[in-house]
């Protein structure tokens, strides 16, 4: 187990260094920093100066083996645009994308779980087709637009809830949905798929033989068993949440991760956004690990392997 | 698409059906099919189609009503826009844009995926070590974050969306077809292609090849309607294609700052975008029963 534990571990680093390294290469070596950060108007010796000023007339492979190294002390250098160290610029909008993320999450199950269960226990009825079409939506509903349109019906119509901003909890609620809606179709599949193989088992006709009553063999015994690939798909999906709320966090203006990544986009800004991308490959590969965690040790049939 | 011949099978002997005789049996992809071949006409045919220039502005005729709201004029069914262009002719455009990304990008992911899943699951060993790799980092990276960058330095053409996009998401393809190899290697056909002394790529192609095509196809109509929404969202962030464009994404992204009172402006665009990856989702989910009936519950 131990073995197992250290050589996943050694890839997920190994996994984040090309991940790094990919970011590095793709944003250094295509367009010229100095020439963005200087401006129109600028002189050929100004954007010698600004490059000089960078660093930026070293080799690529010096300046990568430079930023890792200080990136790995937690020191990400300075945003170009903010004039502050990238670290604190991310320290200060995480807690936003994090909070959005667990709350996406929960929105997420609240749907899936209910849906999924009720599919599984009445397939092929029309209590299965509505299940199936909330999911089938979800998967072909641009995130952006179910996100417009809840601002139009609960922000501008309705009036309850605001259209944007991230002050209060309040303000992550329609977010929250737009997102977990989102990521919905695939787990309510998983859990519908799990629920009618475990109620087909032969330990839940046991049960029921037994005379032990519905409901309790539904929520423990049969859910228990759908519930185990569940566990490792939410970690897997906030891991994509992170990366994914770009989209969602621009809409509602969040000043979130997902955001500073798409101002910082739009100004050349490279120190934060090869943070930015470190920052969200670092936790995927983390909830990746921590899936097949829980699920080793939930499940003694890999536990054993 | 639908040939006699297809439909119905040779008299006496039982023949196998094809992947599409079998699917168009399947009543879910039949309707993706007509839907998708209806918008695929409407797109091949945009310039006969449309009432009027995409591009065109008219400033006298700005954000008219679409026909059933209050205001309208059935010269513009679908309204005009912020810029008086008409809307009905701007979303037949946008189906170009759509199709063009979805297809060209899935021909793109789907030739890297393939190439990479069959290496890894017919070599095993190192090669497959290597691949496997290579398929964590590429998952490890957030796509619409290095898309976004892409777009940024090298600028929002189509080609560049298409390749990005062809460079990002041949993960499923190449996971999916890695564990199909895996499984029919060893099967006494393939065996028996190698005592033959067939060639490795003539036996990969001629061997391999066709017995993964209907898994294959599932992957390709699911990853060509995720194109479709990336590039939608992409153009919605304004790091995709670029204006004036008619591409439905940033025609949801125009139609935002008349979001309080003229909001079907981003209405029927999403509505497009909705329909459109719908279809092509039907057909997947379509497929994959045809192929595996026994999954279906």
């Amino acid at each position: 187990m131990l073995r197992y534990l250290m050589q996943r571990i050694g890839l997920a680093a190994l996994v984040c260094v090309a991940v790094s390294l990919l970011a590095f290469t793709l944003l250094n070596a295509s367009g010229d920093v100095a020439i963005a950060v200087a401006g129109e108007e600028a002189t050929a010796a100004q954007i010698d100066a600004i490059r000089e000023d960078l660093g930026l007339n070293r080799p690529l492979p010096v300046r990568y083996v430079e930023w890792l190294g200080q990136a790995v002390q937690g020191d990400f250098g300075d945003s170009l645009f903010f004039r502050q160290p990238v670290a604190e610029l991310i320290a200060h909008r995480l807690p936003n994308t994090l909070t959005l993320a667990v709350m996406s999450l929960a929105v997420m199950l609240a749907l899936s779980v209910p849906l999924g269960v009720a599919a599984a226990l009445w397939p092929n009825t029309l209590i299965d087709r509505a299940a199936m079409l909330v999911a089938v939506m979800g998967q072909a509903m641009p995130n952006f637009w179910f996100a417009l349109i809840l601002i139009v019906v609960f922000s501008l119509t309705l009036g309850i809830a605001p259209p944007s901003g991230s002050a209060t909890l309040g303000h992550f609620v329609l977010p929250a949905i737009a997102l977990g809606y989102y990521s919905t179709p695939p787990m309510m599949r998983l859990i519908r798929q799990g629920m009618i193989e475990a109620m087909s088992s032969d330990y839940i006709r046991t049960a029921r033989a037994k005379g032990i009553p519905t409901w309790k063999i539904v929520f423990k015994h049969a859910l228990r068993n759908a519930v185990i690939p569940v566990v490792s798909l939410s970690a897997v999906q906030f891991g994509n949440m992170l990366g994914g709320s770009v989209v969602i966090e621009t809409v509602f203006g969040i000043q979130g991760l997902g955001f500073l990544a798409w101002e910082s986009i739009s100004r050349m800004d490279l120190p934060v956004v090869q943070a930015v991308l470190l920052i969200v490959a670092i936790f995927y590969v983390v909830m990746v690990l921590l899936a097949d965690f829980i699920n080793a040790w939930l499940d003694p049939r890999i536990r054993i392997q | 698409m639908t040939s006699p011949e297809l439909t119905l099978p040779a008299a006496g002997t039982p023949r196998r059906r094809g992947l599409l005789a079998r699917a168009m049996a399947n009543r879910v992809f039949l309707y993706g099919a007509v839907l998708l071949g209806l918008i695929f006409l409407m797109a091949v045919f945009a310039p006969w189609i449309a009432p009027y220039d995409p591009l065109k502005q008219d400033m006298l005729h700005r954000t008219v009503s679409p026909f059933w709201l209050k205001g309208a004029d059935w010269a513009h069914p679908l309204g005009t826009d912020g810029l008086g262009r008409d809307y009905l002719s701007r979303i037949i455009h946008g189906a170009r844009i759509s199709l063009l990304i979805g297809i060209f990008t899935v021909i793109c992911s789907g030739i890297i995926g393939t190439v990479m899943g069959v290496l890894a699951g017919y070599f095993g060993g190192k090669v497959d070590l290597v691949i496997n790799f290579l398929i964590m980092t590429r998952l490890t990276l957030p796509v619409i974050m290095v898309a976004l960058a892409v777009v940024a330095i090298f600028g929002g053409s189509l080609i560049v969306v298409v390749l990005v996009l062809g460079l990002l998401l041949w993960d499923r393809f190449a996971v999916v077809m890695r564990s199909a190899v895996m499984q029919i290697r060893n099967q006494e056909y393939i065996q028996a292609a190698q005592s033959m002394g067939y060639s490795t790529p003539k036996l990969l192609f001629k061997e391999l090849l066709p017995n993964i095509f209907d898994r294959l196809a599932v992957i390709a109509t699911f990853e060509m309607a995720h194109a479709i929404l990336l590039e939608a969202s992409l153009s919605f962030l304004g790091l995709g294609v670029q204006p004036p464009t008619p591409s439905w994404g940033l025609m949801v992204a125009e139609g935002r700052q008349y979001l309080l009172f003229d909001s079907w402006l981003i209405l029927i665009p999403g509505a497009a975008i909705c329909v459109l990856v719908l279809a092509i989702n039907m057909m997947g989910d379509g497929l994959r029963d045809a192929l595996a009936p026994e999954n279906r519950n």
